[in-house]
């Protein structure tokens, strides 16, 4: 944004009537029309010719999330990715088992678009990855909803009631995060079977929801002492909507960032069960499936391994990032650059 | 101290049977166990009854989890399903490799990322500290089979090149690894690309709390107090920063033990060590319940003692955490 040339002449913020309690005050030439805040109205003019734009915190924290340009990019990539993936039957050059015979063994080439290169049956390592990248999101998809549904409502029990509903729930909480996650997901699929992206995805969800739910106790003991809920309470509100109307949007924060942990995670999580054979039934090429395929050839077919590789790390790595941007743009203390 | 640690043990022998309990509970409802052997064309009926019997499957829960939980303190965990050899000796074997390769990974990785971590809060918005982050990013979105996978395939490129074999890419130790002094230098020449792969995540995960902790350590009150009384930077740095900022990177790494344990199963399966992931996956295959608790038993074992340590650890990084 552009700042006034002269930082001396900037108004104090104390000096300058605010138009909402809620957020901080900016300071914004007037030629900068576009910074406005949506609902701030006519902004209050100074002799310097600087305005004040009041903004809540939700603008704020948009505001600087957009600015974030790693963060901008990788929700682009995720949004094209994601987009491909749940339309891989018309992007994908190829099906995920249709045999280009001519073309085995093929390096990646522009040639009949095997981006990815082919393996020994001729099959087009980009439509597969495509296809397994669909698998991979479904599941990541899956457990960050219900782990995150779990987590929050869990963490906010536990934080609102404190007592011993809280020690018994983070008591279990820290059994299920001490327990290696991989061991218990492989006795679940050698027992109950392997299965579809949706199956998979909920037991991943069932063992990965404590460390929210920590998370989420953590803002709750606090907030629960706040005024406003107290106010609340005097109010007549019950305990449901104390928490869930007034407690949990100042929660969101904490919640989206541990929203982003738990999807990274899980990608490579369902990367490794496939890997090891035990997750998403096989005709589904999975990725991390497509790499055990393609580790028997892999030092004269490096592509088999590499790519649908460097695919799991781009999508991993896209959603850190914007993890990323979000607890920048969340931190309060974080300056406008 | 040594009360405390003494005390601190005998806790965790409840904690113990109750890990026991969950273990059994969870695998026996987990699936019938004799589900693999009835698909078998040349296996009678009578002959799963035998097995049935003999294993005493058909005895109430509490009956069975009795019988099955009083063999371990007697230094065994029973037979396997089928075969009637014990489980212990080969649990033995393997857990003993394995904790050379979690061990050394543990402790590598937790040495490089305190150090990352420091630095890079010292030096914070350097070329250092970014690229220290922007390697961590990559690290935690890395899966450790494929980054294995690729140690694996680079080696060879090289031995290709140069006509020298930098590593092992397989196996624990060469067919004659000799004794004593040899063998573990053998021992550790073998492990170098597993604990690269499985140290490469907790090295991430570790320096990025290193630093966060560093960063607020070094704005707080007693390390201005340091410098006033004239103290040298470094001893700053090192008695009054890091040991203080060491505290939450100690709880994370004892905490991410079972993460270690997960990395070790998938590790030892693209390396080919003969260790408890491995093993792990190999009685998976078999559906076999009793060296499956078994296994959790032991790892939850090693949890604790991970716990523990850290435990004993925080009193000598903080002496105001008294063992009381």
């Amino acid at each position: 944004m552009s700042e006034p040339s002269q930082p001396d002449e900037r108004p104090k913020a104390q000096d300058v009537p605010v138009r909402t309690g809620l957020g901080g005050a900016d300071i914004v030439t007037d030629d900068a029309g576009l910074h406005r805040a949506d609902d701030s109205g006519e902004a209050p003019e100074y002799h310097d010719g600087t305005q004040i734009v009041a903004r809540s915190q939700w603008q704020l924290f948009r505001r600087r999330f957009f600015r974030h340009k790693l963060a901008m990019g990788s929700m682009l990539f995720l949004l094209i990715i994601t987009l491909a993936a749940f339309n891989a039957e018309r992007v994908a050059p190829y099906g995920f088992n249709e045999i280009d015979v001519v073309m085995r063994s093929t390096p990646p080439t522009f040639e009949g678009w095997h981006l990815f290169g082919t393996d020994q049956l001729g099959r087009d390592y980009f439509s597969r990855v495509i296809y397994g990248t669909r698998v991979s999101l479904q599941v990541a998809v899956v457990v960050a909803i219900i782990s995150t549904l779990i987590g929050t409502t869990l963490g906010a029990v536990a934080g609102y009631y404190r007592g011993w509903v809280d020690a018994i729930l983070m008591r279990f909480a820290d059994l299920i995060i001490i327990v290696p996650l991989l061991a218990v997901l492989l006795i679940f699929a050698a027992f109950f079977g392997q299965g579809q992206p949706m199956r998979i995805g909920v037991i991943i969800a069932l063992l990965s929801w404590p460390s929210l739910a920590r998370i989420v106790r953590g803002v709750f003991l606090s907030l629960r002492e706040k005024e406003y809920v107290q106010a609340a309470r005097a109010a007549g509100a019950g305990d449901l909507r104390i928490m869930f109307r007034h407690m949990l949007p100042n929660t969101m924060g904490p919640i989206l960032v541990n929203m982003t942990l738990v999807l990274a995670a899980a990608i490579l999580l369902e990367a490794t069960l496939a890997f090891l054979g035990l997750g998403v039934n096989p005709p589904t090429p999975a990725l991390g499936l497509l790499i055990n395929a393609g580790r028997s050839s892999m030092l004269t077919s490096w592509w088999l391994i590499i790519m649908p590789g460097l695919t799991i790390v781009a999508i991993a790595l896209a959603i850190n990032f914007v993890g990323d941007g979000l607890r920048d743009a969340l931190d309060p203390t974080q300056q406008e650059k | 101290m040594l009360n405390y640690a003494l005390r601190r043990l005998l806790i965790t022998i409840p904690i113990l049977i109750l890990s026991t309990f969950l273990t059994f509970g969870f695998v026996s409802s987990s699936g019938d166990p004799l589900a693999d052997l009835r698909q078998q064309p040349n296996i009678t009926q009578e002959q799963i009854q035998r097995v049935r019997e003999m294993r005493g499957l058909d005895d109430p829960f509490p009956v069975q989890y009795l019988r099955w939980v009083e063999q371990i303190p007697q230094g065994g965990f029973g037979e396997y399903l089928i075969s009637p050899r014990p489980i212990w000796p080969d649990l033995q074997r393997v857990m003993g490799n394995t904790l050379q390769l979690v061990v050394a990974a543990e402790l590598i990785a937790f040495a490089i990322a305190v150090t990352l971590g420091a630095v890079s809060a010292k030096k914070q918005y350097s070329v250092f500290d970014y690229s220290t982050t922007t390697l961590s990013f990559l690290g935690f979105s890395m899966p450790s089979f494929w980054f294995a996978l690729l140690l694996q395939v680079g080696v060879v490129i090289i031995y290709r090149w140069t006509g020298y074999r930098i590593f092992p890419i397989a196996n624990l130790s060469s067919p004659n690894p000799g004794t004593g002094m040899a063998f573990w230098l053998d021992r550790a020449h073998h492990l170098v690309l597993p604990i690269a792969s499985l140290a490469i995540f907790s090295i991430a995960s570790y320096s990025r709390y290193m630093r966060a902790s560093m960063l607020e350590v070094m704005s707080s009150d007693y390390i201005r107090t340091a410098r006033a009384k004239g103290l040298s930077e470094r001893k700053i740095t090192t008695r009054h920063m890091m040991r203080n900022a060491l505290i939450p990177t100690v709880t994370v790494a004892a905490l991410s033990f079972g993460t270690l344990i997960s990395g070790a199963i998938v590790i030892e399966t693209v390396f080919g060590l003969d260790g408890m992931g491995r093993y792990f996956i190999n009685v998976i295959g078999r559906r076999d319940p009793y060296p499956i608790m078994a296994w959790l038993v032991i790892v939850g074992f090693f949890l604790m003692l991970a716990n523990l340590l850290a435990d004993l650890l925080y009193g000598y990084l903080d002496p105001r955490i008294r063992y009381e």
